[in-house]
């Protein structure tokens, strides 16, 4: 895929190969690949320094090509899952277990880690929507999909299981915790479900996509509603928590979040702040006195406008990072394994590399129904 | 993985040796630390090599062959890096600039949107001089928009085309 501005994608065949650039690199040719809701930050253009020319995509599984003259532990012919993040292992971060914040693997930003396919304030590096890709630190994150494991699980494990489930692993939910979840997209449809294996006793998720939200009810075993048919959201939920408020909250919106006119318009529409906080807004305020918001919503620099006030006054805890796959990775896969989460359940489009713009479109617009697209090389597709 | 040991023994100290130092005269220094206190938990565990500051076993450093900018939050770069699309023409002259300033600074992130803005237009550019015709029906995926939302798709095309007739119309007569 060729970026070439906001909303607008190219299929583009004459792509060249990448090269081994380090000695701890592999190339790998990729078997599948997602398009995933923060891509669409990307796509609309909300993302500084998205430069024309780059590949998107950072979930990824695909068969080791070659390797560098220091890759130990990867062999060619090795079918891995490439978990998004890009890590040295041996930074403090990476050390710490802070995967998603390694030190070593993105100049352009201190903020944030190095991952695939994922603007230049990431790392710059071209991601996993092509047919071959440059995997540094390849004997770090990169994991040979275990045998019996289907590859489309595995695929989903490179970012969208990791990240619901760190949504949930952040709320601290103890057993019998009301938990609210904002967003019904993957991530928010993966938190739900995730929050029950941390003993949560009752999940509800908000958002305003109808069919979303029917699909979450069944997948996740929650409750659901439309923000739209409630008024407000926060009033809604007090009510529903005995006026106290969740025990836990989640963001699983991030920048783009619709349902307040005000953060629209000087969110989304004028750039004044850093997209919309709409999400995150009626989290901090739906959450109880002493309670845990959760933010995995992606947000971008430099600002936000949130109800600091209210943080401070009720003793919030707010907890935030970018999951950190390889620590999950052992404990996720054996949960997709022992049947515990069926992740490929979220995928409702298979489409062929070569038709990337429709498959963005159809994920962007929301139409079709379309939960999570799942794009498929030309030679997998022959495979 | 092997790691190579590739930077000076000690990069700075500064910050350390102000936290090494002791505490004797600070009544109670340290009485009420609780390991247990630890809000990261489980996402980090703890093992003090934060206090490492940039004295770790480093891996082998990319060679740089293209333009890298790099955050002057860090001393440089770092030891790998993407190779996609380093800067070039106007845009990558306002990045270079944008990288002068901190990540917390407005300068520098709104530099870098405006130079996304002007190399969408430098990559239109660039298509005409490679003798390619930009399809932005295909590009913005219409098609999809035609099957699967074709009521919606034509509404929104004459809506576009009597708005803009509108405006030629309007800007016509006023010249006149």
């Amino acid at each position: 895929m060729n970026y070439r501005g906001p909303f607008r994608i190219r299929a583009d065949r004459n792509r060249p190969v990448p090269q081994i650039e380090h000695p701890y690199d592999a190339i790998v040719r990729v078997t599948r690949s997602l398009i995933c809701g923060s891509d669409l930050h990307l796509y609309h253009g909300m993302v500084p320094d998205t430069r024309v020319g780059m590949t998107f995509g950072h979930e990824f599984t695909g068969i080791v090509e070659e390797i560098g003259s220091g890759v130990q532990k990867l062999k060619v012919g090795d079918h891995v899952l490439v978990p998004f993040n890009i890590a040295c292992g041996t930074c403090p971060f990476c050390k710490q277990e802070l995967y998603g914040n390694c030190h070593e693997s993105n100049p352009e930003a201190t903020a944030v880690g190095g991952f695939f396919g994922y603007a230049h304030i990431s790392g710059g590096y071209d991601g996993g929507q092509a047919e071959y890709v440059r995997v540094p630190f390849a004997d770090v994150s990169p994991t040979v999909i275990p045998a019996g494991l289907d590859i489309e699980d595995a695929v989903l494990l490179t970012d969208v299981v990791p990240t619901g489930y760190q949504a949930a692993e952040m709320g601290g939910i103890q057993k019998g915790d009301t938990v609210v979840v904002f967003g019904a997209g993957p991530v928010g449809i993966m938190a739900a479900r995730c929050a029950w294996l941390f003993g949560a006793g009752r999940v509800i998720v908000i958002d305003h996509i109808d069919y979303r939200l029917e699909f979450v009810k069944k997948y996740a075993f929650c409750e659901a509603y439309n923000f739209r048919e409630i008024d407000d959201p926060v009033l809604f939920l007090k009510k529903q928590t005995d006026w106290l408020g969740a025990d836990v909250c989640i963001d699983a919106v991030g920048c783009e979040a619709a349902g307040s006119a005000m953060q629209t318009i000087t969110g989304k529409k004028m750039l004044l702040q850093a997209g919309t906080t709409t999400a995150l807004h009626w989290a901090i305020n739906s959450v109880k006195k002493g309670g845990i918001v959760s933010v995995v919503g992606v947000y971008g620099p430099p600002f936000n406008l949130v109800p600091m006030g209210s943080i401070m006054n009720k003793g919030i805890t707010l907890r935030a990072n970018q999951a950190s796959v390889k620590r999950l990775l052992p404990k996720l896969i054996d949960h997709v394994m022992a049947g515990r989460l069926n992740p490929k359940g979220i995928i409702s489009h298979r489409i062929p590399l070569e038709e990337i713009s429709e498959a963005y479109h159809i994920f962007s617009a929301k139409r079709d129904n379309c939960i999570k697209p799942l794009l498929i090389p030309p030679r997998a597709a022959m495979a | 993985m092997e790691n190579v040991k590739t930077e000076p023994e000690k990069i700075a100290g500064i910050d350390r040796e102000i936290a090494d130092t002791s505490k004797d005269h600070i009544p109670g220094w340290g009485i009420d630390a609780d390991p247990e206190n630890d809000p990261t938990y489980p996402m980090k565990h703890r093992t003090g090599a934060d206090y490492e500051r940039l004295n770790y076993e480093k891996p082998p450093q990319q060679p740089v062959k293209i333009e890298i900018l790099h955050s002057v939050e860090r001393p440089g770069i770092t030891r790998v890096f993407g190779t996609s699309t380093p800067p070039s023409g106007v845009s990558g002259m306002i990045r270079r600039w944008a990288y002068k300033y901190s990540e917390a600074t407005t300068a520098h992130w709104m530099g870098l949107i405006f130079a996304d803005r002007v190399n969408a237009v430098e990559g239109i550019v660039d298509d005409f001089k490679k003798g390619t015709i930009p399809n932005l029906f295909k590009e913005r995926g219409w098609s999809a928009e035609w099957k699967y939302n074709r009521q919606g798709f034509i509404r929104s095309a004459v809506t576009g085309l009597l708005v803009t007739t509108a405006v030629i119309a309007f800007c016509t007569s006023k010249r006149k």
